[in-house]
């Protein structure tokens, strides 16, 4: 199967890593990856900050991007809520029918990483090989907008030597919330500490999450009050083998 | 016209509030023990109800349908009620209706009032106007007591008493209530309210309530509680007044079932409220002899006009939003700087305004949707937040930095080379901030994120200069 990946901006300059591992996934499963060097950002930056306008030019540069690929993934399940609960409003506001009818045909398309692996590629064991203490942080969007439900910890269950242990008030925002974290980071950053006493009280090496930016946040935590414990996206777990191991 | 929401037009903005509250341990502890204590009890019963989600999606139809419908059945509630014997009075803001709740009261010589819990008296502050006139009310749900006697301000729509502790509301009964003494047992603070306001039940004449529902068709009141308080200010009294916004109406008695189920459990985590009054104009013999209904607008027919945030005035003031809300879990209440906290509170105090006010409660929400997924009827609450911080954007009450920030943004995200570009710049720009692939200090808008949390640094290679390597060594 050809995959389109849709890296999103975030992750494109700041998390290479779960790109790579993203490729290296679905490569190793036996499918094609291309990466359409046009794409920018979804616009959920813009749009959820009140920035309507600006959000517009990215939603069509997103459709002339992707107008004909036949499977996009996304390894972020916040940009993937961003289009899937904003995007058909705002091609409704756009006024434009092709926008529209764009728009309509391309969501059915975009998975969310876990969402491909499970839904549509019917995997769950990856052939991963990662032995370490690890705890799977939903991201709100993950769990309330796309309803991922258990389909991360499914993939996780089936990694080689994992240790996995259930995160304490897992339903609980982070605090992060885009440009939230910035406008209110005395609320934000209250709300992360509960999460990160959460994390701490699973003794886990590795804070796991299908969301970089969930990740970047309880990360900048756990790295300033040096816990040693690291976040690490879904995709590079699952990406790695047990020749990684030995290679490092 | 002078709409007023309590006192949030003279509030400090969220997050300066917000900072203040949060360094208070004690507020915090109570905040989170009291909405985890809700929040478990309002799971556990709303799991028993098989066909919730369909309550829900009826409650949000019924709720629809009468306010695309509001005049109809406001009028017809009008003259069902009148015929019964009530006097129904029309107040298009918080001043006028706090005239006409006066002017009945002097006309009947009274000095003093008992009141059962109304947010909207809160709303257009009453007690305030009252007591300039030389009339005394008297709260009497418990917590309204608590907050009343200890010259505070609700932080919860439902519990507004919630971020009180058992010993500080002690220390309050004992002072305000003159008690030499009194047991730290929830029972001996309890008997001490009950021995406060059973007196004042039986002596003053008139009463003021809220409602929870208006019935159009028979042109009833309702009102439901949990401590009965409420009943006896709804009967013993010679007169009524009931202040109720015109968003509460409903069809008739047949749409009350959906209702009754969805509030006290999403509210209290109570299968039926103990307490469920509903009485229709006046009856001969029979509690008050005089009822009179205030109907308020107050900015309300304002957020009617706006399709995409109209459901706001669906809120039938349950409070689940509050218990489920994150944010709020931090702040508590008081931070919102309005009577309506918490993330109904973000989306319905600045919209009654006019988004004159208040334009930074758009923002106090992380949008994590938690408050959607529990709202009984449906409010899609982070999709008003999002349009309100719309209307914030349009209206330019923005710092020009962030402004310039996102114009910026939206420019270099327009296009894939101009983005490769702001890459490599903002690599540049970091180098002095950055080290270990972490940065522990930035300037600006994005101090507060290095307050407490250290930042990512960009790494020297971006995906996409990693993909374009890749594809050429093939």
């Amino acid at each position: 199967m050809l995959i389109s990946l849709f890296i999103t901006c975030y992750n494109d300059a700041l998390f290479p890593e779960t790109g790579k591992a993203v490729v290296k996934v679905l490569e190793r499963l036996g499918h094609q990856v291309e990466f359409r060097s046009a794409q920018t950002c979804c616009g959920q930056m813009h749009y959820n900050t009140g920035y309507r306008q600006e959000s517009f030019p990215l939603l069509r540069q997103f459709l002339k991007v992707f107008a004909d690929a036949e499977v996009i993934c996304c390894p972020s399940s916040s940009c993937v809520s961003m289009m899937r609960d904003h995007y058909p409003k705002m091609a409704e506001e756009m006024g434009d029918p092709e926008v529209i009818e764009q728009v309509n045909r391309i969501l059915p398309r975009v998975y969310e990483f876990s969402e491909l692996l499970v839904d549509k590629l019917g995997v769950t064991d990856v052939g991963a090989f990662y032995p370490h203490t690890v705890t799977m942080h939903s991201s709100c969007h993950g769990l309330r907008s796309l309803h991922l439900g258990n389909k991360p910890t499914e993939l996780l269950k089936k990694v080689q030597g994992i240790t996995l242990i259930d995160l304490p008030q897992s339903e609980q925002c982070c605090g992060f919330g885009g440009t939230f974290a910035i406008k209110n980071s005395d609320v934000s950053a209250a709300m992360l500490s509960e999460k990160v006493q959460c994390v701490l009280e699973t003794k886990a090496e590795i804070c796991t999450g299908a969301d970089n930016s969930c990740l970047m946040h309880i990360g900048g935590a756990l790295s300033r009050q040096r816990t040693g414990v690291r976040p690490v996206h879904l995709a590079e777990i699952l990406a790695s083998t047990e020749k990684d191991g030995r290679q490092q | 016209m002078s709409v007023r929401v309590g006192e949030a037009a003279q509030a400090p903005p969220f997050p300066e509030a917000a900072k203040t509250l949060i360094a208070n341990s004690q507020l915090r502890r109570n905040v989170r023990n009291a909405t985890d204590i809700i929040r478990n009890k309002r799971n556990r019963v709303v799991g028993e109800v098989e066909d919730w989600q369909e309550l829900r999606d009826a409650a949000k139809s019924i709720k629809d349908h009468t306010l695309r419908h509001l005049d109809h059945y406001l009028l017809q509630f009008e003259e069902a009620c009148t015929r019964a014997g009530g006097k129904v009075h029309w107040a298009k803001d918080a001043d006028e209706a706090n005239r006409i709740i006066t002017e009945i009261i002097q006309s009947h010589q009274q000095n003093e009032v008992i009141k059962v819990k109304t947010m909207t008296s809160d709303e257009t502050r009453l007690n305030v106007a009252l007591e300039k006139a030389g009339i005394t009310p008297y709260e009497t749900d418990l917590a309204d007591l608590i907050v009343q006697l200890g010259e505070d301000k609700p932080s919860h729509i439902v519990v507004p008493a919630l971020h009180r502790n058992r010993m500080e509301i002690r220390e309050i009964f004992m002072r305000k209530m003159g008690l030499d003494s009194l047991g730290y047992q929830p029972e001996d603070i309890a008997a001490a309210a009950r021995a406060y306001l059973r007196e004042r039940f039986l002596r003053v004449k008139i009463g003021i309530s809220g409602a929870n529902f208006l019935l159009a068709e028979s042109g009833s009141v309702c009102v439901v509680e949990s401590e009965g308080n409420g009943r006896m200010c709804l009967s013993l009294p010679d007169v009524l007044i009931s202040l109720v916004g015109i968003e509460k109406i409903i069809p008739s008695f047949r749409e009350l079932e959906v209702f009754l189920q969805l509030l006290p459990r999403s509210a209290t985590g109570e299968r039926m409220n103990p307490y469920n009054s509903i009485w229709t104009g006046v009856t001969p013999g029979d509690g008050p002899q005089e009822f009179h209904i205030v109907l308020l607008d107050n900015g309300r027919t304002k957020v009617l006009a706006d399709e995409a945030s109209r459901e706001t005035l669906d809120c039938i003031r349950c409070g689940a939003c509050l218990n489920a809300c994150p944010v709020y879990r931090q702040t508590g209440g008081h931070a919102y700087g309005s009577i309506y906290a918490g993330p109904i509170g973000a989306i319905l105090t600045p919209q009654l305004q006019s988004m004159e006010h208040s334009q930074t409660l758009p923002y106090a929400s992380s949008l994590c949707g938690a408050c959607y997924e529990v709202c009984p009827v449906k409010i899609n609450i982070p999709e008003i937040l999002i349009h309100l911080r719309t209307k914030v954007v349009e209206s330019g009450e923005v710092p020009i930095t962030e402004k310039l920030a996102m114009k910026g943004a939206a420019f270099a995200m327009g296009d894939a080379d101009r983005l490769s570009i702001a890459h490599a710049f903002a690599r540049v720009a970091q180098s002095p901030f950055s080290h270990d692939g972490k940065i522990e200090r930035l300037p600006g808008m994005l101090a507060g994120w290095t307050a407490f949390r250290d930042m990512s640094a960009i790494p020297d290679q971006s995906f996409r200069d990693w993909w374009k390597d890749r594809e050429k060594s093939r």
